[in-house]
């Protein structure tokens, strides 16, 4: 086994040579990605780079036509999206889609219900309400937890998302733009919240535009431009990266 | 209320209801109670994949069908007068049952990959087709037919008709009980997420696909064990009426006027409009009935989109999720709000 | 028994009645294919027409085709009524896919019924002068109340197309059915447009109704045999190409026209809706984003 099989084998997801075409338009070419267990990674890019894309076809929701994706060194191909959010695998949606006719304590049991109880653990009924209270606490939705989604604010409905993604108990989280629309005392809760789950060994991939988060929190940063990615490195350097500058920032 | 408890419930309103009727004396209540009691077992079954799942079967006539085709092929199988001696109905309801909850099964995987609107066509395309396939059959009588005979007598209860209707009203139970189970179940979750967002029913670890063949599958199973004693009921047997879009318009105006949230909408929708058709095509003509059950659809579809049961919420003024059920599928009331 | 004239009579009945289930789909290429809107009323709307048709000629001796070009404004209006409806009920709310198809199928059966208490279960057929006579081309027999339906057809088709491609209206129609947002930002009502687009469907099921009770006689329950055939012809042809339509329809019907003289006209039904499923599985669209 070589030095990269090695480190391929104990990254915790493995993105190689990842493409993905619509008709004509080539919307992700040649991406590799190794994220180690444990890794802060932030992903960064102009709108329409790829990177909703890049994260639909690493949990499922499309197919690439080409390239693999490992996940715990399991090949995760042809995998249908549940199993992959069973194997640890789990995501917020940028635009949030919450189930409109559960109220959001429902909406918090649904991947307990479907995900870890289907790892094995089985919860007493009255230990599943009580998570998801204490899920709904830690993104400050408690005082909603009987409300329906249409009652959510746009902002509370982010949290909504980033919640049940964490319901899941992944090992690797996508935040997918949960920010975006949030005051600084919100992001630095969210952040905070990140940062606690990353201390407790979930990895966690950070995808936004708010510099300032990305900065903050990333140990590692990507930057993905017109389907390809263009940087990879820590985030001072790849910030200092003229070609970075040009391609994103000089926009 | 636990389950065991609730279909104690329900016999017990059932055997009085039954002894109510016989206490009416007229043996027409028997007749056209089989048929309400029929709807209200193919509206519940329609509902699990409609009203919970959110997709919508056409073809609800297709399983009912082979459910009462399997009966005549066995009938003409074993001959006339042996067959309630050597399989009684019982048996051949879940016979029917089987075969249409196989051919769900098969449905489901054919159709259940495309999204919503296009699995609706398709159910009724696969309806057609089968009826197209009996009509050519000429063992079950193909076009013409096929006469069934009933045996006279049932021990204890006496008059068939009597008979049938005690079967069919323990069907009902039973889906009802079916219905309540899954709605207060991990699987009832499930598909309330497969109806708000199939994405992110996937994302959240819901096997979507396989909860959509189990909706199908007890559905069209439901659908087919109603079917079953149908060919004793009518006694003469045709594939176009059998087949026949009546049955697909019904069970699903029923769930829809009734409320396709919980079991006790397709409960309410088949006994108020199935009870209202009965009298309507007696007194009146079965065109009007038809026309009156469209125009039902339309306007509670337009107007009251939580049926009858949401009604009285409103009026009620609860809050719904306070009401029977978990899981409200709520809409907004007034036209004019967006979601 | 397989003989060569029965056999090309066959092909070309089913490519003449194909031109027509190209008009009576060209309604459903508009509303399912490009307006993703799941009307399978619309069959009782051909219907609808077909009686408008022959009422107007036992009355007044009118030409069907000429009757049904006069009363496109009126269906027209009728679509457009109907999308309104449509819209606020359901569209608005998001409803579309389960209280939105209930909505079309009640409109189906209320406009079946109301036929049936109206007119009775009889057949009903008009006249005119080319409804009679058949031309002959050596062993090649073309019944000319088929050709004249399938050759108008052809025209209808050729309408749309133009409209759809050169008129302002038309292209707008194309682009609502992809990009609403960019619409908005032009000052086009988007649901104005959509309106349209129904109101234009609907009517072309006057046309296409007219069509059809020239070709045969005609009862209420007649559309029944419509639904699986239009959306399987809309999906083969590519849902919204009207080009695609009319190849899929000529293919559609040469294949029932093959099945009912070799097999029997039974199997008939069993051909459209089985061509259905087949389109169905086939097509990738429609599955969940892959």
């Amino acid at each position: 086994m070589s030095a990269a099989d090695v480190g391929a084998a104990t990254n915790l997801l493995e993105v190689q040579n990842l493409g993905k075409r619509f008709g004509g338009f080539v919307a992700l070419e040649n991406i590799a990605l190794s994220v180690p267990a444990g890794e802060r990674l932030g992903l960064i890019g102009p709108n329409g780079s790829g990177k909703s894309t890049l994260v639909n076809c690493i949990c499922g929701t499309l197919r690439n036509e080409q390239g693999s994706v490992r996940f715990a060194g399991q090949p995760l191909d042809g995998l249908p999206a549940h199993q992959r959010t069973r194997l640890g695998l789990a995501r917020s949606f940028q635009l949030p889609r919450p189930f409109v006719s559960l109220n959001l304590v429902d909406n918090i049991r649904i991947p307990l219900l479907y995900t870890v109880e289907a790892r094995g653990t089985r919860y007493a009924k009255a230990d599943v309400e009580t998570r998801c209270h204490d899920l709904l606490r830690e993104v400050g939705l408690e005082g909603k937890a009987r409300h329906l989604p249409r009652d959510l604010t746009q902002v509370e409905m982010r949290k909504l998302e980033l919640a049940r993604a964490m319901a899941s108990e992944p090992k690797l989280l996508i935040a997918d733009e949960a920010m975006a629309g949030l005051t600084h005392s919100e992001i630095e809760e969210i952040l905070a919240l990140l940062v606690r789950l990353n201390e407790h060994g979930v990895t966690v991939i950070l995808i936004e535009h708010i510099m300032r988060a990305v900065m903050s929190f990333s140990r590692r940063l990507v930057v993905l431009v017109s389907g390809r990615k263009m940087a990879d490195g820590r985030p001072d350097e790849v910030m200092r990266d003229p070609e970075v500058e040009r391609a994103y920032l000089g926009q | 209320m636990r389950t065991p408890l609730f279909v104690v419930a329900c016999l017990l309103v059932g055997a009085a209801i039954f002894g109510a009727a016989i206490g009416l004396g007229n043996d027409y209540i028997f007749f056209a109670g089989y048929v309400v009691l029929q709807y209200v077992v193919l509206s519940t079954a329609w509902n699990i994949l409609g009203g919970y799942c959110g997709y919508v079967n056409f073809g609800s006539a297709a399983f009912f069908a082979l459910g009462a085709y399997s009966t005549v092929a066995i009938y003409k199988l074993i001959g006339d007068n042996e067959l309630p001696h050597v399989v009684p109905i019982p048996a051949l309801m879940l016979i029917g049952g089987l075969v249409s909850g196989v051919v769900g099964l098969g449905m489901g995987y054919l159709t259940l990959r495309m999204r919503g609107a296009f699995f609706a066509i398709a159910t009724l395309a696969l309806a057609v087709v089968l009826e197209t396939l009996v009509v050519n059959w000429d063992f079950v009588g193909g076009s013409r037919g096929a006469y069934i005979l009933r045996p006279e007598n049932v021990p204890v209860i006496g008059n068939y008709v009597r008979y049938l209707f005690l079967v069919m009203l323990v069907l009902a139970v039973a889906a009802l009980a079916i219905a309540r189970l899954i709605e207060h179940s991990r699987l009832g979750y499930g598909f309330a997420t497969i109806r708000d967002d199939e994405l992110a029913a996937e994302a959240s670890g819901v096997p979507t696909l396989r909860l959509k063949l189990i909706a199908t599958t007890i559905s069209g199973a439901l659908m087919g064990m109603a079917g079953a004693p149908f060919p004793y009921y009518i006694s003469y047997l045709q594939p176009d009426s059998t087949f026949g879009l009546d049955y697909a318009v019904n069970s699903i105006a029923m769930p829809l006027i009734g409320g396709t949230t919980s079991w006790i909408g397709p409960l309410v929708g088949a006994v108020l409009l199935g009870s209202l058709q009965q009298i309507v095509t007696v007194t009146i003509s079965s065109a009007v009935n038809l026309l009156i059950v469209g125009f039902l659809l339309v306007a509670f579809v337009i107007v009251a989109p939580n049926g009858i049961i949401g009604l009285i919420h409103t009026y009620l003024q609860r809050k719904p999720e306070d009401f029977v059920g978990r899981r409200r599928h709520i809409e907004a009331d007034a036209p004019g709000t967006v979601p | 028994m397989f003989s060569l004239d029965l056999l090309i009579n066959a092909i070309v009945s089913g490519i003449l009645i194909g031109g027509f289930y190209a008009a009576v789909t060209s309604g459903i290429s508009l509303s399912f294919g490009i307006l993703d809107i799941v009307n399978i009323a619309h069959p009782g709307f051909v219907i609808l027409g077909s009686y408008v048709a022959y009422i107007l000629n036992i009355s007044f001796g009118l030409d069907p085709i000429l009757t049904a070009i006069v009363m496109t404004p009126a269906f027209f209006v009728l679509g457009a009524g109907i999308y309104q409806i449509y819209y606020v009920s359901f569209e608005k709310r998001g409803q579309e896919s389960l209280r939105g198809l209930a909505f079309f199928f009640g409109l189906l059966f209320i406009t079946e019924v109301t036929l049936v208490l109206y007119f009775g279960v009889d057949y009903r057929y008009v006249e005119a002068s080319y409804i009679g006579p058949t031309w002959h081309f050596g062993y090649v027999d073309v019944p000319l109340r088929i050709l004249v339906p399938c050759l108008v057809s052809l025209l209808l088709i050729t309408v749309l197309q133009l409209i759809l491609s050169r008129t302002f209206i038309g292209r707008a129609i194309m682009a609502v059915a992809q990009d609403q947002q960019a619409l908005r930002l032009m000052a086009v009502d988007p649901i104005r447009i959509k309106r349209i687009a129904f109101g234009i469907s609907i009517a072309t099921a006057a046309l296409a109704g007219a069509f059809l009770i020239i070709i045969q006689p005609v009862e209420p329950s007649v559309g029944r045999q419509y639904i699986g055939r239009v959306f399987a012809i809309c999906v083969l042809g590519g849902m919204g190409s009207l080009p695609g339509t009319v190849i899929a329809a000529m293919l559609v019907g040469v294949v029932e026209s093959l099945t009912s003289t070799f097999y029997g006209p039974s199997w008939a039904p069993a051909v459209s809706f089985g061509f259905l499923l087949l389109a169905l599985a086939v097509r990738p669209a429609g599955l969940l984003g892959r």
